[in-house]
């Protein structure tokens, strides 16, 4: 049952794994801050980059960039444990892909709005951080992917109202929605079941 | 002793309470906390009675180690409701909405050794 629905999981994700952001998609992620037209207050009054605002903002995507690195490297974890199968292991690495891209997009708007990303640790921290020693199944690596995706979904839709710039907001949102994709597939593959009530994520 | 400070049926009830607290831990915190870890936030053992900002190791943001916050019930909820108005310039732009999960997780949060 479980393969059959990856294997079903895996034929829709193949088909749209040319989706994957290119250069030109990322651009247009970040393309709508800029800091003489975005960067607004509540008022729509502008702000000055550097301001308070901006500056708060960029802390902002800057821990979504955090959590960008380290699901990266979970899926690398995931991907070089030896435990996955060969279909599961395709899917993974179309994950990884997707997080790579949003890591190029939250990279591109760090810098654009004048700040510094914060750098990706090892892979090795990563691994302590995640405990990965204590995974010993597919269903491990899985179960890990789907709770970071959970969570990265959550984390995506509750920082929007925290944003200054109010393009930032369908940033992560657009982010968000990857995840809530990874996490259903997730879900899936592991035979768990949905949220049963509706508006489960980012309450 | 603690038998003596509540009954059964409270018990339960708390026991409830914690339970849907670590399921909403897990779901709204687990992207950037562990209990035990530092990850993109800081790990969350020992949480309650700490003051902010003083996980040894973890690197904090400015406003964090000059705060003098102590992590209680009430200021735990107030910061996962609106961190920036309990420490301006913190670096949590994550809000929990919702009072009902708010109080489940800081519940949750209060029981870690």
């Amino acid at each position: 049952m479980t393969q059959s629905i990856l294997s079903h999981r895996r034929h829709f994700l193949t088909r749209s794994g040319q989706a994957v952001l290119s250069g030109t998609a990322i651009a247009l992620l970040a393309g709508g801050v800029h800091a003489e037209n975005v960067i607004r207050d509540g008022a729509g009054k502008a702000l000055r980059v550097g301001s308070d605002a901006a500056a708060g903002d960029v802390s902002i995507l800057n821990v979504a960039l955090g959590l960008e690195h380290e699901a990266i490297n979970a899926y690398q974890l995931g991907a070089g444990s030896g435990l996955l199968q060969k279909g599961v292991l395709e899917v993974a690495v179309l994950f990884q892909s997707h997080h790579k891209a949003h890591r190029d997009a939250l990279i591109a708007t760090i810098e654009k709005m004048g700040g510094r990303p914060v750098q990706e640790r090892t892979l090795a921290e990563y691994a302590a951080a995640l405990k990965a020693d204590t995974l010993k199944s597919q269903g491990d690596v899985l179960a890990l992917a789907m709770r970071l995706e959970q969570g990265a979904s959550n984390a995506y839709l509750g920082v929007i109202p925290a944003f200054k710039t109010s393009a930032l907001g369908q940033v992560a949102a657009r982010l968000a929605a990857d995840e809530v994709m990874h996490y259903t597939a997730l879900a899936g593959a592991l035979g768990r079941a949905l949220p049963s009530g509706a508006l489960s994520f980012g309450a | 002793m603690c038998a003596l400070l509540s009954s059964p049926a409270e018990e339960a009830v708390s026991a409830g309470v914690a339970d849907r607290g670590k399921a909403a831990y897990e779901a709204r915190c687990g992207a950037c906390h562990s209990i035990d870890e530092d990850r993109v936030g800081p790990r969350h053992a020992g949480v309650a009675g700490r003051r902010a900002g003083s996980v040894p190791g973890y690197a904090y943001s400015d406003a964090l180690k000059r705060s003098r916050v102590v992590w209680t019930e009430a200021t735990l909820s107030r910061w996962l409701e609106s961190p920036e108005s309990v420490i301006p310039g913190q670096r949590m732009g994550y809000r929990v909405g919702d009072a009902e999960i708010r109080a489940d997780i800081v519940a949750y949060l209060l029981t870690l050794p």
